[in-house]
């Protein structure tokens, strides 16, 4: 039946402690437990496609007594990304970590990492979801800091912080919503909420959500931390962290509470697109002056978080595939970036872009699959950024919200700009005499590019094949609201 | 009504001790203050007034158990986010001892390499 | 001559002698007890952390080195996590994750509540061993910067790199 459910958070679980007692007989035994795990992960998340939605029950108590784990089309559409992600990243890692001390360490964490975040797409019970989010929040600030230099020790800091003040938030709104509706089970919640007609006491818990979950999602005016986190953290660290978890924590949870268990209302709706756009604008603009490579790569994310939460949060079918698309999108394209970012930063030591340029004579395969990279974020036909953000920009004009859709259309520019920018910077242009020496990078780092970059091409070109398989039960689920009460208890 | 209000007192109390002191140790002070006031605010959502401990004993009855016994669920549930504070609370503190090896200092003023 | 000397003075050694036993007996009968009444794994775990932590105040560092070490600390906490988990897999045999799988006996016995004082006592490991090991560990990170002990004899091995070898 639907057994394979708690495999998904068991196996990454116990494979972090597993390769810790393993790393004492045998040092370099980490990495090869965290590739068989991630690997274990990806086929089950594969196998999971097209079923229809189930729930499991956890010690076989039924709902609302017990903890349920609910599999629908939007949970399977995030832990196919994480799976896969998680599993290119591992890939990449398995050559690049080689610069720190501590590998056993950060593969555990890693795996940690993995596990709250399948724990948080899985779960249908609130406090469930604070405890998985806590566990990836936390293995995420060590994971940020785990090089122990000056600049990733203030960043994890300040990331630690302010998310532990968001996490407060978010257990403050549990804890209204349980005094209000005296249960925990997110379909239990929906039932009694829509009985209870419109309360001040709801409004509140959902502005506490927003503010808590909006950190989490670095939507504006809640991103500070994002810039200085993303940057410092390992390049395989900062494809998870921009790829996976600011999308699994922040977005998913937040459409989760608002379509499924909250309903959304034309003020949530109008709230959240306000939130949206600016992230855009500002991400957008913060973007064009910088000189780090990866401090640009991390504004950028703040802008397209902000395309995709503008789309979902618009509420109309194409909207809502539009948003979903891009949420994928991003995680193919800006963890392949992060990733070609710390390729590059492995062979010439810098991040800086104003001391590169050249460089696709020396380093062909990362140039080649960067470039792809950038021309999918610039939003260049046939790669898969053009797609979704058309589909966006045609729902915004549909639902007659011509300001947004304009503004939308102007930060794609922006976009274009800053990341041909980048590209003169990086690949055109003569190499600098510091450089003259580097090489490519190893093999497994060339293989994780190549498959990101055959993803971006693969998913812009197979569209329908995408729309009928993951995209359209996700649709499908946000569509019918509070239905998801059906779901869960099989009425 | 009044206990609710305290505890949002206590909170208010804890972001000033974290938006105002520059010392680094005494923000994680101040976070550890928001969560208690958190851990504070939903255990009382479970009290009722004259009610007995949840504990079942050997001689007791069960109705007058269930009708009297304050909720016992968010106290299971405190008894969780005091556990995720705490490693939270471990996390920052490494980090505090981190930041003083590196930086040479505790004051949040100083620590400021990255901008921007 | 400066005598090096580690821990307290006499009284508290003495003290802690009598004890810290005690302490760790009531860490364990809170762990193992857990299902009847207040406590279970972690506020027991948090007490045998104590004890221990208790030891390393009043003894000095390395006399509560010699009787838990930091390697023991970590595989400890490693191998209470696996086992909380293999309880929970274990419910696999009745059929779901975490089904209670051994049988509820009577209720207000020790052996009763089936499989919930199996995981108290894995829980209990856990939280002892890693909160133990955080102490050790900021214990050893702090000599490594301070660098120098308390009655300022000299620092005579230099502990961190054995915690930096085992971390490589």
């Amino acid at each position: 039946m639907n057994h394979i459910l708690p495999l998904f958070i068991a196996i990454p679980l116990g494979s972090a402690f597993f390769m810790l007692i393993m790393a004492k007989l045998w040092r370099r035994s980490a990495g090869p437990i965290a590739f068989l795990a991630s690997l274990c992960l990806v086929v089950f998340s594969v196998s999971i496609i097209g079923r229809e939605a189930g729930i499991y029950r956890m010690g076989n108590w039924p709902p609302p007594w017990g903890i349920v784990l609910v599999s629908d089309g939007l949970s399977t559409l995030l832990l196919l990304t994480i799976s896969i992600i998680g599993f290119l990243a591992i890939v990449f890692s398995l050559q690049y970590m080689d610069r720190y001390t501590s590998k056993p360490k950060f593969y555990a964490l890693f795996m940690l990492l993995v596990a709250g975040m399948n724990g948080v797409v899985l779960t249908g019970d609130l406090f469930n979801l604070f405890v998985f989010l806590e566990i990836a929040s936390i293995a995420s600030y060590a994971l940020v800091a785990f090089g122990c230099e000056h600049e990733e020790l203030e960043a994890s800091f300040k990331y630690l912080i302010l998310s532990g003040v968001a996490s407060t938030f978010i257990l403050l709104s549990i804890a209204i919503l349980y005094s209000l509706t005296g249960t925990l089970n997110m379909a239990d919640v929906s039932r009694t909420i829509s009985g209870m007609g419109s309360n001040s006491a709801v409004l509140f818990s959902t502005a506490l959500f927003i503010a808590g979950f909006g950190l989490k999602a670095a939507l504006v005016p809640f991103h500070p931390w994002l810039p200085d986190a993303h940057p410092a953290a390992p390049a395989p660290i900062s494809a998870m962290l921009s790829g996976v978890l600011i999308k699994a924590l922040g977005v998913y949870v937040l459409t989760r509470l608002i379509f499924n268990v909250f309903g959304i209302t034309p003020l949530i709706s109008t709230i959240l697109m306000v939130l949206g756009g600016l992230s855009m604008v500002v991400g957008g603009l913060l973007a064009i002056g910088q000189d780090d490579l990866k401090r640009m790569l991390a504004y950028s994310s703040i802008s397209q978080i902000g395309y995709v939460v503008m789309a979902l949060a618009l509420g109309t079918p194409l909207g809502i595939v539009g948003g979903l698309f891009h949420l994928i999108n991003h995680a193919t394209f800006k963890s392949l970036l992060f990733l070609s970012s710390g390729a590059i930063e492995y062979s010439t030591d810098t991040r800086k872009l104003s001391q590169m340029g050249g460089l696709n004579q020396r380093m062909p395969v990362t140039t080649t699959s960067a470039a792809i990279g950038f021309l999918s974020i610039s939003g260049i036909p046939p790669l898969n950024g053009f797609w979704s953000k058309l589909i966006i920009v045609i729902a915004l004009v549909q639902a007659g919200h011509y300001i947004f859709a304009s503004v939308a259309v102007l930060v794609s520019f922006l976009t274009i700009l800053y990341f041909m920018k980048v590209q003169r910077n990086l690949f055109f242009g003569d190499l600098p005499a510091k450089l003259a020496k580097i090489t490519e990078v190893p093999s497994l780092m060339r293989i994780s590019l190549v498959v990101l970059a055959i993803m971006c091409l693969a998913m812009g070109l197979l569209y329908p094949l995408l729309s009928g398989t993951i995209l359209g039960p996700a649709r499908d689920v946000l569509l019918e609201g509070t239905a998801y009460v059906h779901t869960v208890f099989g009425i | 009504m009044i206990i609710y209000l305290l505890t949002t007192v206590l909170f208010v109390l804890g972001l000033y001790c974290l938006v105002a002191k520059k010392n680094i140790i005494k923000k994680v002070i101040g976070v550890i203050t928001m969560e208690y006031a958190v851990n504070l605010f939903l255990i009382l959502v479970g009290y009722k007034a004259g009610g007995i401990a949840p504990i079942l004993t050997k001689g007791a009855s069960k109705t007058e158990f269930v009708a009297k016994s304050v909720d016992p669920l968010p106290q299971a549930l405190v008894l969780t986010a005091i556990v995720i504070g705490l490693g939270t609370v471990a996390l920052m503190v490494a980090l505090c001892i981190r930041l003083y090896q590196r930086y040479g200092t505790f004051d949040m003023s100083e620590i400021r390499r990255l901008r921007g | 001559m400066i005598q090096e000397q580690e821990g307290m003075t006499l009284i508290v050694k003495t003290v802690g002698r009598l004890v810290i036993n005690f302490i760790l007996l009531f860490g364990i009968y809170i762990i193992l007890y857990g299902h009847l009444t207040p406590g279970g794994g972690f506020p027991g775990g948090v007490i045998v952390a104590t004890a221990f932590i208790l030891l390393m105040l009043s003894f000095g560092r390395r006399t509560a080195l010699r009787t838990f070490g930091d390697l023991a600390a970590s595989m400890l906490d490693n191998i209470g996590a696996l086992a909380f988990l293999t309880v929970a897999l274990l419910g696999f045999v009745g059929g779901y994750f975490f089904l209670n799988f051994i049988g509820r006996g009577t209720p207000f016995q020790l052996f009763s509540a089936c499989a919930i004082p199996l995981s108290n006592i894995a829980i209990g490991l856990k939280v002892s061993a890693s909160l133990y090991g955080v102490f050790v560990a900021l214990a050893i990170f702090g000599k490594a910067i301070v660098g120098r002990d308390r009655t300022g004899g000299e620092s005579a091995e230099r502990e961190p790199t054995d915690l930096e070898e085992q971390g490589r």
